[in-house]
């Protein structure tokens, strides 16, 4: 009998090379001839070969809606669609296929659970309990919750070297405590926040936890079930798949016991000017045509991480991490903003006085991609006094190389920018 | 023909723009002219003279001088008050009339619209209408 590594053409180790050249774009050039040296990943990933193959597959060949449709095209589409469903299952590892609910990104996944959480009682003295680290997309719908409930917002604050007070989250957590929202990791920092730890003790409290995890997937291996979240949220986009298409994972009883939220087609069981009834998991919670085209795509995706063996990718993901760091310390009046003892591939810094933003147009103009600004976490840079940082993401298909070009680059504007 | 002095300051930009080939080269022109910026006084920093929609931070200010209209600024960024120096440049001591009805075309004979963010480009296309609602207000405001 087949085994799962005989299907798939599994690299033992890692081989940056032969991955780059799955990357159509990395291959180009912007600005005339600069070759792309691109930085950018916590913003969104490339694509592989593979996965606009296939979103371009369903579209040229298979394109049909999905659920209840008689003909053949139908039901292609629905067997690739909850094919996919249950492809995505198993990456994070959850216990049933219907627990994963299509959104359209980690933003939507949250706002769902902030909403249906707010229609199902919630008391008007319960603890939502955020990070000062949280990007805007987990923050803004639980305020919005809190607005309507009368629910308390709870901040956990963050020490100089972008770690969590932990201190602070144990005083913080008891039994008014509702829901604790928070990033596996930073996208700003690239702290790795220390989640299950978290997740133990707010369980100990009686508080359910959602994990934002729209900057983990693409760097470790997600075990929802070990984790022990109840929510977990995440985007396709980040992590080699198409825009537009995310997860949202929810234990069933918990789903179960949640309202819809958007109705419309799909979603129901029966409808009737008397009184309509919602069709059960995870239909309950995908209102109207769902974006087929990037299930698939997201499947794709998944393959692919799949298909490497992702501990030596973690290890040349840190290998490159620890390069940049020291390579960037060793530029004069550089200072780089979140050093946590455990941190994902994301640098942000300042050089001396300079604008984010000129440092990031000038690097542009040599072919290199960073994001420049408060990355949606303004909050946090109120907290470190700044306006905002340059910040060089790296995925697994950046190098050592692409390091040194960055490094190179800062050393020619820094006398520029004098 | 209250224009042409604008149009002969744009000509003038543009061609001295051309002098270099590579964009690097353009950068480096544009932080050295915003470091002769006419400075705003510190004391007029404040949200009264803050330009919107500029992601990094710009204060401009009007002043009348002889008829003229006469600009003051200054921003956090280097490339941006090198943007606003290039503004100034062209738009400052004209006749507050001839800048509110200006056309400003030399950054885009430039190029400087391709290479600049979409963020960058909505924050000049700011600069420039408060640079010509501010002269709008002096021209009204000297005529009444």
């Amino acid at each position: 009998m087949p085994t799962s590594t005989d299907t798939v053409a599994r690299h033992t180790s890692f081989d940056v090379e032969a991955v780059r050249a799955l990357f159509p774009t990395l291959q180009r050039s912007v600005h005339g001839d600069k070759p792309l040296v691109y930085l950018d990943n916590a913003a969104t990933s490339q694509k592989p070969t593979a996965v606009i193959d296939r979103v371009r597959k369903y579209y040229a060949e298979d394109n049909s809606n999905v659920h209840r449709g008689v003909h053949r095209l139908s039901q292609i589409a629905t067997d690739a669609y909850e094919g996919a469903r249950e492809r995505i299952a198993a990456f994070i590892n959850a216990a049933h296929s219907h627990e994963i609910i299509y959104t359209r990104g980690t933003t939507e996944g949250i706002n769902l659970v902030a909403f249906t959480l707010g229609q199902s009682g919630l008391d008007g003295d319960a603890d939502i309990i955020i990070s000062e680290m949280e990007h805007h997309s987990n923050i803004v719908p639980w305020q919005m919750l809190c607005e309507r409930t009368g629910a308390n917002l709870r901040v956990i604050p963050v020490d100089d070297r972008g770690e969590l007070r932990y201190d602070a989250y144990r005083e913080m957590l008891s039994d008014r405590t509702a829901l604790v929202a928070i990033g596996h990791i930073s996208n700003s920092l690239g702290t790795i926040n220390p989640v299950r730890e978290m997740i133990r003790d707010a369980h100990a409290a009686g508080a359910l936890v959602l994990i934002d995890g729209a900057q983990s997937t693409q760097h470790m291996r997600v075990d929802v079930q070990e984790l022990d979240c109840d929510f977990f949220a995440f985007s396709g986009h980040k992590m080699f798949g198409p825009t537009g298409i995310g997860v949202l994972y929810g234990k069933e009883s918990i789903l179960n016991d949640l309202p819809p939220f958007q109705g419309g087609g799909d979603m129901i069981d029966h409808v009737s000017f008397d009184g309509t009834t919602y069709d059960s998991l995870p239909h309950k919670f995908e209102a109207g045509t769902p974006h087929i085209a990037g299930a698939v795509g997201l499947a794709e995706a998944v393959a692919f991480i799949e298909s490497l063996d992702m501990e030596a990718v973690a290890a040349h993901e840190s290998d490159l991490l620890a390069y940049a760091t020291e390579q960037l310390r060793a530029i004069d009046g550089l200072r780089i903003v979140g050093e946590a003892s455990e941190k994902a591939s994301v640098i942000s810094f300042l050089i001396g006085e300079t604008h984010p933003y000129d440092v990031g147009t000038l690097l542009d103009q040599m072919g290199i991609a960073v994001r420049t600004g408060h990355h949606c976490t303004e909050p946090l840079m109120d907290r470190y006094g700044i306006p905002g940082t340059v910040r060089a993401s790296f995925a697994l298909y950046n190098t050592r190389e692409d390091v040194d070009r960055l490094v190179d680059a800062l050393q020619r504007i820094q006398p520029m920018l004098a | 023909m209250s224009n042409t002095s604008i149009q002969e300051r744009e000509r003038q930009v543009v061609d001295e723009f051309m002098l270099f080939d590579d964009w690097m080269g353009k950068y480096e022109y544009l932080i050295e002219l915003g470091k002769d910026l006419p400075l705003i006084e510190e004391k007029y920093k404040t949200d009264d003279y803050r330009i919107r929609g500029c992601q990094s931070k710009v204060w401009l200010r009007p002043d009348r001088q002889n008829g003229r209209v006469v600009y003051r600024a200054d921003s956090d960024a280097m490339i941006t008050k090198g943007l606003i120096a290039l503004l100034i440049r062209v738009l400052s001591d004209q006749p507050a009339e001839a800048v509110a009805e200006a056309d400003v075309q030399f950054l885009e004979e430039i190029g400087l619209n391709e290479h600049l963010s979409s963020t960058r480009k909505n924050g000049l296309k700011s600069m420039v209408q408060q640079m010509k609602a501010y002269a709008k207000a002096l021209a009204n405001g000297a005529e009444a």
